[in-house]
């Protein structure tokens, strides 16, 4: 199953080698990959229909309790035949669509890597592993999006839905975190059985609210929504395959699996049903003022989603059941007419609602198909479209409390969408083909194909339900429901009142497609509030946010040396000051100092006095002549207190510090004083505290006991292991040999640097 | 004596940061070479001061039999006394190399790319 899983990975890998055979005739090849995985998964129907669970666990990580362990069951069954099948369809469908185009190879390899990663996401069973595989397919989203990375609206809104999803991606994290300190475990299928202990823990509350962050922006539940409209700029192929089918789903996986865990609270029920309730009359209503057939579906998709969130919300056998139904019917006829208008664009190349009408004369065969599909959306007799909404009154009906609002909600929306589906689906094909549009003709199988098997499948599981009711959704929803069974699908359940709502929905859907024109004006319209939404409100989000890390980040990183050391040093001051503080007072033992003699204090005086002198004396030779007093007054120091290499090295540096300096002096410009005033003597205070806390420090020190272990095993071992008497010189080169080693490479190093800015010759622009 | 040698380790602490506070860069290196003292003499300190008896055992023993400095702030000294040597030598270089393409000694004045300046 691993390989399986893994194939998309595979085909995005094996890209680099083949590219130039994909970007051919042999595009089509890469169908095989899902076609494989399909057939692959279809063989468990068998088992999955008597309700067996399969599971395999590959050893990832098993110290971290992170195992790439997949679980197959109803639900994930149905994603996977979803994913791989409508995979194929799409994989098929790309090669005409997108033929000779320059990136195709890339395409498919990101449409790899997201199937796979698609698959992992419903198949896994440890959250960590799923958080991964959700994290790519938000990553392969951003590139497909992306894919016309030319236009800049296209980067705008691939980054978007990156920034939405993959920020909702690590509340998902976050969760399977929390959830993993609470049963310590990370594995799904063993939290199924901890429910009860999950539910009461303290820490519920945040598990519901992060995995519905998750949930919501990977599924655009408002006011998350507003990026899957723009992820519409990615080609049709994509927005067919991830933005409506398969991945904007996973969110509503994610809630569908957790319902079992974490439901049947009212923190859970009441707030799926109130966002999903919102999401659905917001984007239904948004719908009508649109022109571009993508956007249209795009609102539609995210009504659709909006029904999902509600239904699972509603948390009952029979919503739970219409939930999965819908998930399917959903896929099939929104994959159909996303296809269909990758057609209509394909041909006529544009998608705007307005210009399209009358594309039956020439496209005949696409207008039925695109009929029917709009006929599923619609939910109208014999579609599976109609068992969906039969299942989903059902559950509204069968609530316990606000019923009739509930219903209310779910009528007004299953009336927009069959508005929406007929707009998509057959009104660019009736009517009279305007002179504009260019002579229209069958495009290739590969295009057409593909929606006709799906709105097809659609028809047949529309007479035959329970073929999908008996080997995937019962399995699948008995888990959900924690046992409950017993529902069989059917098409025809007599004149009840569900009939009798279903068929209102129809005609009042029907109604509004006649009365209803789309038009620019609407769109304008709606346009005016286009600053309240929360696409905007983020907008704004955003760019305050730019403009406060500007400015945070200025404070602290604005160009200036001088800026940086006085942070640092600030930094310093206060970090040891602090702690220095804690005990400000000094024990030292005056009598274990060493005695003052006159020699001593002359040298301090000394220095001490070429210090301030090499501070403020305006002349840069006076500066290093005082400097280099101060480093003979080192090399005396060293030698009064028994370090004579100290005084030996000392001596020789510094004599040679000074000579280079005076040697690269007289080609440097006047020694002048750049600083302002007020900041010399800020400066000044700075470093005289700096200086002050130094001596403090040191005072410190020298009140405390001395350590002298280490000190002690080089003095013992000096001569023993190392044959020298110099103990210092031991050390230096035996003991710490290579450290010296080391050192010697630092020094050559800058000696060839010094050499090779003497010798440099500038070429002569550089020179003027 | 130690408390003498404590305040003039500050004293080279605070010279030095103010010199690197300043925008020459001339004053930045001697800044630099001042503040390279003030740490040598500081981990000097660290190790206790001890007059008239360097770290080097007597021709005719094995082991120290008097009193000794610690030789472990020396053998860190010695290091840092060389490669700021290195550094020193190479900054200066560096000025002169800079002052002779960019004509200042200004700080401020290398904050754009030198194509503009």
């Amino acid at each position: 199953m691993l390989l399986i899983v893994c194939l998309g990975f595979l085909l995005s890998l094996a890209m680099l080698f083949i590219s130039k055979i994909i970007k051919g005739k042999w595009a089509w090849l890469t169908t095989l990959i899902p076609l494989s995985t399909f057939l692959y998964f279809c063989s468990f129907l068998d088992d999955i229909a008597n309700n067996q669970v399969i599971k395999i666990t590959y050893n990832w990580i098993p110290t971290f309790k992170v195992d790439l362990s997949f679980m197959l069951d109803g639900l994930s069954l149905l994603f996977v035949l979803m994913i791989s099948g409508i995979g194929t369809l799409v994989f098929w469908y790309t090669s005409s669509y997108l033929k000779g185009h320059e990136y195709l190879d890339r395409f498919y390899s990101y449409l790899g890597i997201f199937m796979s990663a698609m698959l992992g996401l419903v198949l896994s069973d440890n959250l960590i592993t799923m958080f991964i595989f959700w994290e790519l397919t938000s990553i392969s989203s951003f590139f497909l999006i992306g894919f016309n990375n030319e236009s800049e609206s296209c980067r705008k809104s691939a980054l978007l839905a990156l920034g939405i999803t993959g920020v909702g991606g690590l509340f998902l994290l976050a969760a399977a975190v929390i959830l993993g300190q609470v049963t310590s475990t990370y594995t799904i299928s063993e939290m199924l059985t901890m429910s009860n202990e999950i539910v009461m823990s303290s820490s519920y509350v945040f598990i519901v609210i992060l995995v519905f962050l998750a949930a919501f922006t990977k599924s655009a539940q408002f006011p998350f929504h507003f990026w899957l409209p723009g992820a519409m700029q990615a080609p049709t192929p994509v927005s067919t395959y991830l933005h409506s089918a398969t991945m904007v789903k996973a969110g509503i996986y994610l809630i569908l699996r957790f319902s079992p865990i974490l439901g049947e609270t009212p923190l859970w029920n009441t707030t799926l049903i109130t966002i999903g309730a919102i999401t659905m009359l917001y984007s239904a209503i948004h719908m009508l003022f649109r022109t571009d057939l993508k956007a249209i579906l795009a609102y539609s998709t995210i009504c659709a989603l909006g029904i999902l969130t509600f239904l699972t919300g509603l948390g009952s056998y029979e919503a739970l059941v219409a939930a999965m139904v819908f998930i399917v019917v959903h896929a099939l006829y929104k994959a159909s007419l996303f296809l269909i208008t990758g057609i209509i664009d394909h041909e006529t190349g544009t998608r705007d609602i307005t210009k399209l009408s009358g594309l039956k004369n020439g496209l005949m065969p696409i207008a039925v198909v695109g009929f029917i599909a709009a006929l599923i959306s619609g939910g109208v007799i014999p579609t599976l479209g109609f068992v969906g909404k039969d299942l989903i009154y059902e559950s509204t009906l069968h609530f316990k409390n606000n019923t009739w609002l509930l219903t209310g909600i779910a009528i007004t929306t299953n009336v927009l969408l069959f508005y929406g589906g007929f707009l998509v689906g057959v009104k660019p094909f009736l009517g009279k083909k305007p002179e504009a549009l260019p002579h229209l003709h069958m495009p290739s199988i590969r295009l057409w194909l593909p929606p006709m098997l799906m709105v097809s499948l659609g028809l047949i599981l529309g007479f035959m339900p329970f073929l999908l009711g008996d080997s995937l959704i019962m399995p699948g929803a008995e888990i959900l429901s924690r046992g409950e069974s017993g529902l069989h699908l059917k098409l025809w359940h007599g004149f009840n009142n569900i009939f009798w709502l279903s068929t209102l929905t129809i005609v009042l859907g029907f109604i509004l497609y006649l009365i209803l024109k789309p038009s620019d004006r609407l769109k304008t319209s709606a346009d005016k509030f286009e600053f309240l939404s929360p696409k905007s409100i983020s907008g704004y989000v955003v760019t305050i946010f730019k403009i406060t890390s500007k400015y945070w980040t200025m404070l602290f990183q604005n160009g200036y040396l001088r800026h940086y050391v006085a942070t640092y040093v600030t930094f310093i001051i206060v970090l040891v000051g602090y702690l220095l503080l804690q005990d400000p007072v000094l024990r030292i033992d005056y009598n274990s100092l060493a005695d003052l003699t006159v020699y001593e204090i002359v040298i301090i005086m000394i220095m001490l006095l070429s210090t301030l002198f090499t501070v403020f004396t305006p002349s840069r030779l006076a500066a290093v002549a005082a400097m280099g007093i101060i480093g003979f007054a080192f090399c005396l120091l060293y030698l009064f207190y028994s370090a004579p290499d100290l005084a030996m090295t000392q001596f020789s540096v510094d004599t040679l510090t000074v000579i280079l300096f005076v040697l690269v002096l007289y080609r440097l410009p006047k020694y002048l004083k750049f600083s302002k005033n007020y900041l010399r003597v800020e400066h000044g205070i700075l470093s005289a505290i700096f200086g002050g806390m130094i001596t403090f420090l040191i005072l410190k020190v020298i009140s405390e006991p001395k350590n002298s272990e280490v000190s002690n095993f080089y003095a013992e071992n000096s001569y023993v292991l190392a044959k020298g008497k110099n103990v210092v010189n031991v050390i230096l080169v035996d003991f710490r040999g290579s450290d010296t080693l080391i050192e010697i490479t630092v020094l050559i190093v800058a000696a060839i640097g010094v050499f090779g800015l003497l010798k440099l010759r500038l070429k002569a622009r550089d020179k003027k | 004596m130690e408390i003498l040698l404590a305040i003039m380790t500050g004293v080279l602490y605070a010279a030095g940061t103010y010199m690197i506070l300043r925008r020459s860069i001339v004053k930045l290196i001697i800044g630099i070479i001042l503040f390279g003292n003030g740490v040598n003499l500081l981990i000097f300190l660290l190790g206790r001061i001890t007059k008239g008896n360097p770290p080097i055992i007597a021709p005719e023993l094995k082991h120290f039999a008097d009193i000794y400095a610690d030789p472990i702030p020396q053998a860190l000294i010695l290091t840092s006394i060389v490669i700021s040597f290195g550094l020193q030598a190479f900054a200066i270089i560096l000025v002169k190399r800079a002052y002779k393409v960019l004509k200042t000694d200004d700080l401020d004045m290398l904050n754009t790319l030198d194509e503009d300046s």
